[in-house]
């Protein structure tokens, strides 16, 4: 395998793989963004989109192999797509349909692909934490090697959920791994208002070392320093050495999620708080700047190992999958009214 | 004096007057007062306004010691759904301490939070979870439904000596109503006659209020006179009201969100059945909820919702009539 970046396993393949993932990640999220403008109505509720750490995503998901499991929060619609979950039912579902990755019964919340490992979604904050940590207790006594990831938010750090899940983790040595996306904002409070740790000036990965496992705090914008670290904590989780804890820090490029308003008032989707609410215009264009998408493309395209011409096909085949998802879900049929009390119990 | 007031801002209304009366009155919770910019933290300071990380079970425990430590905190947990993860704290703290101390101290704390947001936001953001609070003893339920009383019973359950939920909904939130001005209070334990009829009598709480009176103005289209009250709180619940009333139609139609065995409407059935049987000339019906998680899509939320069309049909089946031609 020629290891062109000094990541071990990653091959030009594989690299542009990674890309061409964040890449697709982009464009659904686009897409899905747009809707509220081109489509009003079509999306109900609330809606968090994940533009800002396709990297993160992608690095982290890169490091799975077939069997592994995870769970995430309601920012949820990178992990399936990367896992190869069709962008059509995931757009359907979005939009309420029956054809929808859920028949319409979740919505953008809770986007969920069993057969590809992706066990499920929490929109309460935390709440998530435990049952990943329980799936992992299941790879644990089934022993065959499995690994699952746990996806939160640095919001979900403050519930007891994840304090409590942590330490046991770490106390009967359950192959998980953490991934703590740190945007730097839960809703409309920064993480040094709401963090003790952030607040002294410290990552919040010294959070693992009250529950004594390893944690450590990547470049979430970086596909390649994820691969390499949320890696390295897999590779410890698979051979039975325990949890870590990896905070990515990454930047959303959008609002948390759309505006929140009774129905009747049309749904969109207002600018980044750092400039609604704090007026740090200049935090959030440097976020711009650092954008990992076109990031990525230019390292991989200066180190050669992808052509302009081939990135710039790679973005166009994206759109067109992404088009013909938004399509998809708009031509599918809505789901049946009485098939609401089909799934209570099983 | 009265203005025209949305209700969200009346519910705001009612806390600053609280906290410009009384000094000990805090207001905190999550994604509040995060610049200084805030309304709330320009006027009282960072001493009694507060933004909290997300951490439910510290929020609302905290109120509790605060309170007994002798304040009057007012805890924004947002979604009602949000205190299920510190539901230690809210059913089975706060309201047994004065009766486990013997009456030594008092937890005069409000838990201020929105519900029934049936509106696509799913399983996990819609629910009408008040029937969970109720019968806890020491424990009292407020639900407005109109400006007015967003206002007034805000302002009573701060001034309460006990925990209370206040649960305001998100769907009225921006319904605009008279709300009077300056110190305005709402008791509790007082229902509401949202509307006078003589055939039959329409008990709803919060939004169905709304369906109910809607229901209500159709069946005076077919010739039916239909008497809709609103609770307002369902701890302590104003029996008394709705037994008036059953006396005079002798007929009950019951309006909830909830589903079924969750809902206020049971218990509110269960009261008529014990006190007023006599008074009724027809089975009691109750339009709540399907059994069933809220779906996301539209219209499977639709069809396990209370809806007008129920309502009216429920009427005619208590009625036992077809609806009659207008006159
Ligand atoms: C227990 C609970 N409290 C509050 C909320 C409301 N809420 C939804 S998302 C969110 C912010 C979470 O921030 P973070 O964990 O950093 O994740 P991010 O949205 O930034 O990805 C909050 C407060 C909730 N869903 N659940
Ligand atoms: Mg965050």
């Amino acid at each position: 395998m020629t290891d062109t970046n000094g990541v071990e396993g990653l091959d030009r393949d594989r690299l542009v793989w990674m890309w061409t993932q964040m890449v697709r990640v982009r464009e659904f999220e686009e897409r899905v963004k747009r809707t509220f403008e081109e489509h009003p109505g079509v999306i109900r509720g609330h809606t968090h989109l994940a533009d800002g750490a396709e990297a993160s995503i992608v690095g982290s998901l890169a490091t799975l192999r077939p069997g592994d499991q995870l769970m995430t929060t309601y920012r949820c619609h990178g992990y399936p797509l990367v896992l190869g979950t069709s962008p059509k039912a995931m757009m359907a579902e979005i939009y309420g349909k029956a054809a929808g990755l859920c028949g319409g019964y979740g919505g953008s919340m809770h986007l969920t692909d069993v057969s590809r490992g992706f066990l499920g979604t929490s929109g309460i904050v935390g709440q998530g934490i435990p049952q990943a940590t329980g799936a992992a207790y299941a790879a644990q006594i089934r022993r065959q090697g499995q690994v699952v990831l746990c996806f939160f938010g640095d919001g979900a750090t403050k519930q007891g959920a994840f304090h409590e899940s942590l330490n046991i983790a770490s106390l009967w040595k359950l192959p998980i791994v953490y991934v703590l996306e740190n945007n730097n904002y839960n809703v409309v409070t920064r993480v040094e208002q709401e963090d003790a740790n952030a607040a002294a000036g410290e990552p919040l990965a010294v959070k693992a070392r009250a529950h004594s496992m390893p944690g450590v705090t990547v470049d979430g914008g970086d596909p390649l320093a994820v691969y390499g670290e949320v890696g390295a904590a897999v590779a410890r989780a698979r051979d039975g050495g325990g949890p870590t804890l990896v905070e990515s820090k990454v930047y959303r490029l959008s609002a948390h999620g759309n505006s929140i308003a009774p129905p009747g008032v049309p749904l969109h989707f207002p600018e980044h708080e750092a400039i609604t609410t704090f007026g740090a215009t200049e935090e959030y264009e440097a976020a711009k700047r650092g954008d990992p998408v076109p990031r990525f493309r230019a390292k991989l395209v200066t180190d050669t190992t992808l052509s302009p011409a081939e990135a710039d096909r790679i973005t166009e085949a994206a759109r067109t999958e992404m088009q013909e998802a938004v399509e998809f879900g708009l031509e599918s049929e809505l789901p049946k009214p009485e098939d609401a009390v089909k799934y209570v119990y099983a | 004096m009265a203005r025209e007031l949305p209700y969200i801002a009346a519910i705001n209304e009612a806390i600053r007057l609280e906290m410009q009366r009384d000094e000990s009155v805090l207001y905190f919770g999550q994604n509040i007062a995060t610049t200084k910019n805030d309304p709330f933290l320009q006027e009282f300071g960072s001493d009694r306004v507060r933004v909290t990380p997300i951490s439910e079970t510290a929020e609302i425990g905290m109120g509790i010691g605060a309170a007994l430590a002798g304040y009057r905190p007012v805890v924004e947990l947002y979604m009602a759904e949000f205190m299920l993860v510190g539901m230690d704290q809210v059913v089975n703290e706060a309201p047994r301490f004065r009766y486990m101390t013997g009456g030594q101290v008092r937890v005069p704390l409000v838990m201020k939070a929105g519900y029934g947001f049936t509106a696509g936001w799913a399983g996990q953001h819609t629910g009408s979870i008040y029937g969970m609070f109720m019968g806890v003893p020491g424990l009292k339920v407020a639900l407005p439904a109109t400006p007015a009383d967003a206002k007034g019973l805000m302002a009573t359950a701060i001034r309460d000596d006990n925990p209370v939920c206040y649960f305001q909904h998100y769907l009225l939130l921006l319904d605009h109503g008279e709300v009077p001005e300056g110190e305005y209070l709402v008791p509790f334990g007082q229902a509401a006659v949202r509307r006078a009829g003589t055939d039959v009598t329409i008990v709803g709480t919060g939004w169905t209020v709304g369906r109910a009176l809607a229901a209500a103005e159709r069946l005076a289209g077919e010739g039916v006179s239909a008497e809709v009250i609103d609770p307002r709180t369902l701890e302590p619940l104003d029996t008394a009201t709705i037994l008036e009333s059953v006396a005079k139609t002798g007929h009950l139609v019951l309006v909830d969100q909830a589903t079924l065995h969750a809902s206020a409407s049971a218990v509110i059935a269960a009261e008529v059945a014990d006190a007023g049987f006599s008074y009724l000339k027809a089975p009691i019906r109750q339009v709540t909820a399907l059994d069933a998680t809220i779906p996301y899509s539209r219209p499977m939320e639709e069809y396990v919702l209370p809806n007008e069309d129920k309502i009216v049909a429920a009427v005619h089946q208590v009625l036992g009539s077809a609806p009659v031609a207008a006159t």
